[in-house]
């Protein structure tokens, strides 16, 4: 009833190529928006801040980037923490070795060095294809992990491959606190996402989901696979690297190469397949449902167990949580292959008709 | 000369333990056409289920002597793991059917998961210990030829000698036996298989079954080496670029996938390592891979795949 686009209509060409065709979702995204600026802030606590809401933010930017690689140009990568750790080593660098260099132009240079790691790697997505190719990107995680491990250059030589980062600050504003860590990570993933929808509506959105639907009957049409998986492996790692930097700086703030160990990769992976792959929306939900479950398996299961009379341990814990994580990714995959994005896009369809069957 | 032969041994033991675990991959891939991640999992969940019960069973009935607890042990976790099979194909894969590569992927990973913490709640987290009565001591082989003889590990021959028997009566089982045949008639071609009375379902369970007894075997391999842990699962993590390696879907390709892969690793550490300060055991198997398939793009031994429109 109220989510109806009747009565709207385009009269302009730049009208009918919004990015939200329909009055009430653009107006329902600035409310978000709006509440997610503005009353988040002010409202959530510290841990809710620092523990749950920037890691969801800089993980569906991940989410985002690789969402892009495996999603819609369809070549699968389990290298996506090894470019996360190209980003935040980077931005290591370039933040000690050049003082006084902006934020963001170090997150943004970053991201550039992980798009040329993710063009190298990227290259032989030319010849190999699937899994094999899942396999392959496999050796860029193991060989960056190493080499952030080994070459001593890269981490300043602490011994450990372990770095740390203090006195971030944007445009002259400090960024401590976790409301401000929040903002800035909340303005560039709103940023990227919106980049990120425009490329993959575009010209070069489309060759990447040629390419993704049958690679040969693309280059057929004249498509050059070898330009649009490079793009893809391009844009993807660059969202990737950003998402590392920000890991690295905003998040963790010391860390070393084992935050982005092959768990991670895996971790983002499960994100865009349950969120969805080709959608924009769904690497974030896919970021929530990942980040939030295993919060709200360590309250519950111990609640749980009081319950039935059993004491579960943190071993207990940890094990019941990796057993129902798995049986859950299961569960997601038969009940729902196309993820969650597609359960909201039901959901909206439903929505429109309501109250009416048809 | 005898460092570089005790190398290349060390090389050719550990590579016919990662093709161990490489068959698994390799044989339901063959069989489903899915690219299973639990075999790592699978491996360490079999080594749990043998260490526990051969400590477990003979302790509850009243049975005295290794051999017999082993024996039962090994029974115990063998009846276990078609049960998983069963189960995995039950509840998972025939939900699963016609779902792209990727999905299935992901479902396997699952499976991993909920494999890794069912097995360490049940059977618990400590390490435990496998003994299968391997010999541990050291010979030295050739001692007349160079200085001081090769040292050579009994316990490694053993293994690789078990590994190598394995993977000829997989052979056997394949090429002779009427499931075998069956097997690789699923393997061409699903439909084609299912259209002559083939029961998919059934084998689905067999395969996956085999595939269990592949990781119960290499889990006791590596368990009595390493001890039973949760590092056991990661072996699935060294085994995958010998399944590419020797391409998806040959078992041949598998074993000499992993022989080239545990050479290869061996020497690399040992003469390349040192130049760029050590530890490229990890990444070289991969790299090595990389290499190979930007040649040949699916393996040494995969099947040729030809795209059409």
């Amino acid at each position: 009833m109220f989510y109806r686009e009747n009565g709207q209509f385009k009269a302009t060409y730049s009208a009918d190529l919004q990015v939200f065709p329909i009055r009430q979702d653009r107006i329902g995204m600035l409310l978000l928006l709006a509440f997610a600026a503005v009353a988040v802030p002010l409202l959530a606590d510290e841990y809710m801040l620092r523990a749950i809401l920037v890691p969801f933010l800089i993980l569906s930017l991940a989410a985002l980037g690789l969402n892009i690689l495996v999603g819609y140009c369809g070549q699968i990568s389990l290298g996506t923490g090894a470019f996360m750790a190209v980003g935040a080593y980077a931005a290591f660098n370039f933040h000690i070795r050049f003082d006084g260099m902006p934020l963001l132009v170090t997150l943004l240079l970053a991201g550039a060095c992980a798009t040329a790691m993710g063009v190298v790697f990227g290259i032989p997505s030319l010849r190999i294809k699937g899994l094999y190719l899942a396999v392959a990107t496999l050796a860029a995680q193991f060989f960056i992990d190493w080499m952030f491990l080994r070459i001593s250059w890269f981490t300043n030589y602490s011994p450990s491959g372990s770095v740390s980062i203090s006195n971030l600050s944007v445009f002259g504003a400090p960024i401590e606190t976790p409301q401000q860590r929040y903002l800035l990570c909340l303005g560039i993933v709103v940023a990227f996402a919106m980049m990120a929808k425009n490329l993959v509506r575009g010209r070069i959105g489309r060759e990447w989901m040629a390419i993704r639907d049958m690679d040969v009957a693309a280059s057929v049409i004249g498509i050059r696979p070898v330009y649009a998986k490079l793009t893809a492996f391009a844009v993807s790692s660059f969202i990737v690297g950003v998402a590392g930097a920000l890991w690295g700086f905003v998040h963790l703030g010391s860390w070393e190469p084992a935050a982005f160990s092959i768990d991670r990769s895996f971790q983002l992976l499960f994100m865009v397949i349950i969120g969805g792959l080709g959608s924009i929306t769904g690497s974030f939900f896919g970021a929530a449902f990942i980040i939030a479950l295993p919060i709200f398996l360590n309250q519950a299961l111990p609640v749980l167990g009081s319950l039935v009379g059993l004491h579960i341990g943190t071993a207990a814990v940890a094990h019941t949580e990796l057993m129902i994580f798995g049986a859950l990714i299961v569960f997601f995959l038969i009940a729902e292959p196309h993820g969650l994005a597609r359960l909201w896009s039901i959901g909206r369809e439903k929505l429109r008709l309501w109250p009416f069957p048809h | 000369m005898g460092f570089f032969l005790e190398t290349l041994m060390g090389g050719l033991m550990s590579g016919m333990l990662y093709a161990l675990v490489a068959l698994g991959f390799v044989l339901i891939f063959k069989a489903s056409g899915v690219f299973n991640f639990a075999q790592g999992a699978m491996v360490l969940f079999a080594a749990l289920a043998m260490a526990r019960f051969a400590e477990w069973i003979p302790a509850a009935i009243g049975v005295e002597g290794k051999l017999l607890g082993n024996l039962i042990g090994f029974a115990a976790a063998m009846a276990l793991m078609v049960l998983v099979a069963w189960l995995v194909e039950r509840l998972v894969l025939s939900k699963l059917v016609n779902q792209e590569g990727i999905a299935l992927l992901m479902a396997t990973l699952g499976i991993a998961y909920f494999l890794d913490g069912f097995g360490q709640t049940i059977f618990g987290s400590d390490i435990y210990r496998i003994d299968v009565g391997l010999p541990k001591d050291p010979i030295f082989l050739l001692g007349g030829v160079f200085e001081g003889g090769l040292l050579v590990i009994k316990e490694d021959l053993y293994a690789a000698a078990i590994a190598a028997a394995l993977v000829a009566v997989l052979a056997l089982f394949f090429q002779y036996t009427s499931t075998g045949r069956a097997l690789r008639a699923v393997a061409d071609d699903h439909q084609a298989a299912q259209s002559i009375g083939i029961p998919l379902n059934r084998i689905w369970v067999i395969v996956w079954s085999v595939a269990g007894f592949v990781a119960l075997v290499a889990g006791i391999i590596w368990g009595s080496k390493l001890g039973v842990q949760f590092s056991l699962s990661l072996v699935a993590l060294k085994a995958l670029p010998v399944v590419i390696l020797g391409g998806l879907t040959s078992v041949p390709g598998a074993i000499i996938g992993g022989l080239i892969i545990g050479v290869g690793e061996k020497l690399s550490e040992v003469f390349i390592g040192p130049m760029l300060g050590g530890g490229i055991e990890i990444w070289f198997a991969y790299v090595l891979v990389l290499i190979v398939l930007l040649v040949r793009p699916e393996g040494l031994f995969g099947e040729r795949h030809i795209d059409r429109v």
